[in-house]
């Protein structure tokens, strides 16, 4: 009983994030930011082929510098006009020399709700502690020494 | 460069007994039972599990080299309990995942204010 404790979720978390904001735009907007493959790349930096359905892989290359060779399928899960976007996909799946499709995936979900001003976006991914442990000291070493650099250097750039 | 190109590799080879530790579901259960329940003896944490204390025990020591959680005395008690420093590290990880999710919601954020 105490190893299948229903408490344990009540340890400091490892599997998920969760990030909310608000932009200001109305709903529809924001759903065909992120409904929409073609918009969805633009600001995921990522050059999506063929549009999102439910059920169906999109892939794409990611169009950040030195990330050009990473190639990001997208599973779509489920598709709910205006309010609900979600996909599966492997983090950091960054090495082309390496097949990632037998390994777990972790899910993403976008909610999107009416605010005061515009649309409250919630961003869920989750199913962390299923990735095997070398690549999440992978995407540890990459985020030390890469990623992040590039996407800050990005922003520079745009702004 | 360098500097920071070692101390990256240091925190790397920081985590990685951390995540070891944490990729077992025996193990996950138990520091979820010492952050609500607290400082407990082997007895108290292998009680109705179905494991034996054997194998909590070897749990706990694997957990133990981790730094997630120490065992101290109380009275004539031996008890685990939390080391929630280390802890930290390990959500250091999802930290820097949740910073990139930052950059592309102000990206998103920019996209649709701007258009």
């Amino acid at each position: 009983m105490a190893v299948q404790t229903p408490n344990a979720q009540d340890a400091p978390s490892t599997d998920r994030i969760e990030k909310r904001v608000v932009l200001r735009a109305p709903q529809t907007r924001v759903w065909r930011a992120i409904s929409n493959s073609k918009e969805f790349g633009t600001w995921f930096r990522v050059n999506l082929e063929g549009a999102f359905i439910a059920g169906a892989t999109t892939k794409g290359k990611m169009t950040i510098p030195k990330y050009e060779h990473v190639t990001v399928d997208l599973q779509v899960e489920r598709i709910e006009p205006e309010r609900y976007f979600s996909y599966r996909w492997h983090p950091y799946a960054i090495d082309p020399a390496k097949d990632y499709s037998a390994e777990p995936t972790t899910l993403v979900e976008f909610i999107l709700e009416e605010a005061d001003g515009g649309t409250a976006l919630t961003i869920i991914e989750s199913g962390f502690d299923k990735i095997p442990l070398a690549r999440r000291v992978e995407a540890f070493r990459m985020n030390d020494q890469g990623w992040g650099g590039q996407i800050k250097a990005i922003e520079k750039y745009v702004s | 460069m360098s500097r920071s190109r070692s101390t990256a590799a240091l925190r790397v080879a920081d985590a990685v007994p951390v995540f070891v530790a944490l990729g077992d579901e025996t193990r996950l259960s138990l520091l979820g039972r010492l952050s609500v329940d607290g400082p407990l003896s082997i007895t108290r944490l292998s009680e109705g599990t179905g494991v034996t204390r054997q194998a909590i025990t070897r749990h706990l020591y694997a957990l133990g080299d981790a730094g997630l959680v120490r065992n101290a005395r109380r009275g004539r008690e031996m008890v685990w309990e939390l080391d929630a420093k280390r802890l930290e590290k390990a959500r250091q990880y999802l930290d820097q995942i949740a910073a990139q999710w930052d950059d592309a919601a102000d990206r998103l954020k920019a996209f649709v204010e701007d258009g």
